[in-house]
């Protein structure tokens, strides 16, 4: 196998967990218009959430994302009435802020609970092996988890009423409520969605590598570039840019320096919102 | 009448005047025993905190031991050791900051640096804009003594001898290994790895691939395939704990098909043993370690500081936890040389030792384009090794002089 090869199903497998990250900012943004800048910090915090429960519970990782995700889901609730809620309607600059100051709390708080110290989950499957190259069974299931998580949403949000009532207060919200759909409820249960997606990706996130409470940050900056990629408010579109800008990397990493990349993309990052302001899947996932 | 029927018995006034002169002995004594000001930063948080800790260790076992046996003695009066310390989260504002403040507000006589040539550079501006005396420790980039500073003095060897250990051992056995260089870009990691590959070059290595990587990696994916692309037999490079601990994993996860793997820092931390298999085999450049003894002129003996510093903190000393003692306590006779705490006189006491302690020869540069660089410490070069229990030990495997197992190579 060659290099580049190596380095593309490398970049495939961490990409996918790129796309979940993504999609939970994309839905936000998609159904009520707020720029989530909690996302980093709800990152990190399923990252420390996994770490815990498998702390207390030495099973499976994989198994315990799905009390990460409930938990997220409550807590994405939480904050939405606590710091969201109240500025929906209003300027976007209220809820970036608002959810800044969110972003803040959490961080705060996370560092004098955790400091700044990197974190493990010693956990580990077993890899595949082909020639010289050895992918890791981590890396395997995250990538598969993070794909079942998000066709489990895109069932969610196709194939069940709650679902559908998302979808049709993204769409109108106007119209959604004069067919009897409480956008209010519906507006509760996506901003939980979002955060829950965005802590199931930081669960994956640590089953791969170490974290502190700030790592974060870099999952939701490549959650930026992956949503612009996508299109804003596309989640489905989101796990496929994850997966390409996955991809990207992997094909570019043989040729330059690991440390030119974070240039790579964010120079691409200007160039789709000049050029592709609907994303690179624009129209067709609209 | 006698005097004392009228107010005291003789007796008490007696008692009394013992007393009142004990009080006095005591007080002049107390008088005797200034307090002597110690300031630097640790990194209680941030990615340099498992080294920086075990730095602090050593510094906190110094001046416990210092204050109990009297403090430190000179000209006849005695100096009781008390730290100002600060986190400084890993972060060179903080250093900028807290130097200052230390200087100006708590009143420090002398610094330590904090953990990291980076953080250290930085609290090296501000200690020589103050002409305050600096030992640096936990700091081996050499660049700083080159710019004509007068107060710095540097307890670790200095960077180009990291992976010169490494390269003597590995050219002792296999003379025809492929190097690769992955490493973090960092001042410290540089400035080690950018001699270590003239010097590989030199030695006839075929260096074939190199590498620098963000402090902040975590995911060395594309880093490996690259390597393993490269066909290296030999990968030397790393940075501190936090990234050095994650390279470490990722290679063994991979099945990197290595020989010989070195990396800076991360493995002579006692953390190093939560990698397990993963740990086991990497070899690590050391200032110091306990295998290695040395006659001290004065201090304590190798095997006396490893036993006083397991009880102190129930751990294994690192070689960052030696050279913060070690830091103490050249300061210690710096300070009994000069009879004081006068900067020129302690300054002219350091520039004049040369010493050996349980942490091994001391001696710093006095010429003017390399002032308080080090010069008379040397390294070692130590592997992780399995015992018979199966439990992860390191030994020293370079120089032969000094060691205390074979190199084993290849790993796995």
């Amino acid at each position: 196998m060659s290099g580049i090869l190596a380095s593309m199903i490398d970049g495939l497998l961490v990409g996918s967990v790129y796309g979940l990250a993504a999609m939970g900012l994309s839905l936000i943004w998609g159904v009520m218009n707020v720029i989530n800048l909690t996302h980093g910090a709800m990152i990190a915090l399923g990252m420390f959430g996994m770490y815990l429960l498998f702390g207390l519970v030495t099973t499976n990782a994989y198994l315990l994302l799905l009390p990460v995700i409930a938990a997220g889901l409550v807590l994405g609730i939480v904050v939405y009435w606590m710091a969201v809620h109240w500025v929906i309607g209003r300027s976007e600059l209220m809820s970036l802020l608002s959810t800044f100051a969110v972003n803040m709390m959490v961080i705060g708080i996370g560092t004098t609970l955790f400091s700044t110290s990197p974190y493990n989950v010693n956990f580990s499957l077993p890899g595949i092996t082909i020639g010289a190259y050895t992918f890791t069974g981590n890396h395997i299931a995250a990538a598969v988890s993070a794909v079942v998580i998000a066709l489990a949403l895109q069932l969610f949000l196709y194939r069940t009423r709650p679902g559908k009532a998302i979808r049709a207060v993204a769409d109108n919200r106007e119209a959604a409520e004069l067919m009897g759909i409480s956008s209010t409820a519906v507006l509760t249960i996506a901003f939980g969605i979002g955060i829950a997606l965005a802590t199931a990706s930081g669960a994956l996130v640590s089953t791969m590598f170490p974290f502190t409470i700030l790592s974060g940050g870099a999952y939701e900056l490549k959650s930026f570039v992956v949503t612009v990629l996508a299109g804003l408010g596309k989640p489905a579109g989101a796990l496929l840019a994850g997966v390409l800008l996955g991809l990207l990397e992997g094909a570019l990493t043989p040729f330059i320096a690991v440390s030119w990349i974070p240039l790579i993309e964010f120079g691409l990052f200007v160039v789709v919102l000049v050029a592709l302001p609907h994303g690179i899947f624009g129209r067709a996932t609209a | 009448m006698h005097f004392e029927n009228i107010f005291l018995p003789r007796w008490i006034v007696k008692q009394v005047t013992l007393l009142a002169f004990v009080l006095v002995l005591l007080a002049s004594v107390g008088f005797c025993q200034q307090p002597i000001t110690i300031g630097f930063t640790v990194s209680k948080t941030g990615a340099l905190n498992v080294d920086s800790l075990e730095q602090y260790r050593g510094f906190e076992l110094w001046r416990d031991q210092v204050n109990a046996a009297g403090g430190i003695k000179a000209s006849g009066k005695s100096y009781k050791v008390q730290f100002a310390s600060y986190d400084d989260e890993s972060n060179s504002k903080r250093v900028q900051q807290l130097y200052t403040r230390m200087i100006l507000e708590d009143k420090a006589d002398f610094l330590f640096s904090p953990y990291s040539s980076g953080l250290t550079a930085t609290a090296a501006v501000v200690t020589e804009q103050y002409g305050k005396i600096m030992l640096t420790t936990g700091a081996a980039e050499g660049k700083t003594y080159t710019l004509g500073n007068h107060y710095l003095f540097q307890m670790f060897a200095p960077a180009p001898e990291y992976l010169k250990v490494a390269l003597d051992a590995l050219k002792a056995k296999d003379p025809k290994a492929t190097v690769a260089f992955v490493y973090e870009d960092a001042a410290f990691s540089v400035a080690v790895v950018t001699p270590a590959k003239a010097y590989a070059q030199q030695q006839g290595f075929n260096v074939v691939f190199s590498e620098a990587y963000a402090p902040n990696t975590t995911d060395f994916s594309a880093i490996l395939d690259k390597v393993i692309a490269s066909k290296a037999t030999v990968m030397l490079g790393g940075g501190h704990y936090a990234d050095g601990s994650t390279l470490g994993r990722q290679l063994y996860a991979r099945k990197a098909a290595l020989k010989m793997i070195t990396l800076l820092v991360a493995p002579d931390s006692e953390k190093w043993v939560e990698l397990g298999d993963a740990g086991v085999g990497v070899c690590v450049p050391s200032q110091w370690e306990p295998q290695v003894t040395a006659k001290p002129q004065f201090g304590p003996t190798v095997a006396q500081f490893d036993k006083d510093y397991r009880a102190k903190f129930n751990a294994e000393p690192s070689y960052e936890s030696a050279g913060g003692y070690a830091a103490g306590l050249i300061l210690q006779h710096a300070i009994e040389k000069a009879g004081g705490i006068d900067a020129a006189k302690v300054a002219e006491a350091l520039n004049a030792t040369d010493a050996t302690t349980f942490y091994g020869r001391t001696q710093f540069a006095t010429a003017p384009n390399e002032h308080g660089l080090q010069v008379g410490h040397s390294m070692v070069l130590a592997q992780w090794h399995k015992d018979k229990s199966g439990k992860p030990v390191k030994q020293v495997v370079w120089p032969l002089a000094s060691k205390s197992a074979n190199l084993a190579y290849p790993i796995r």
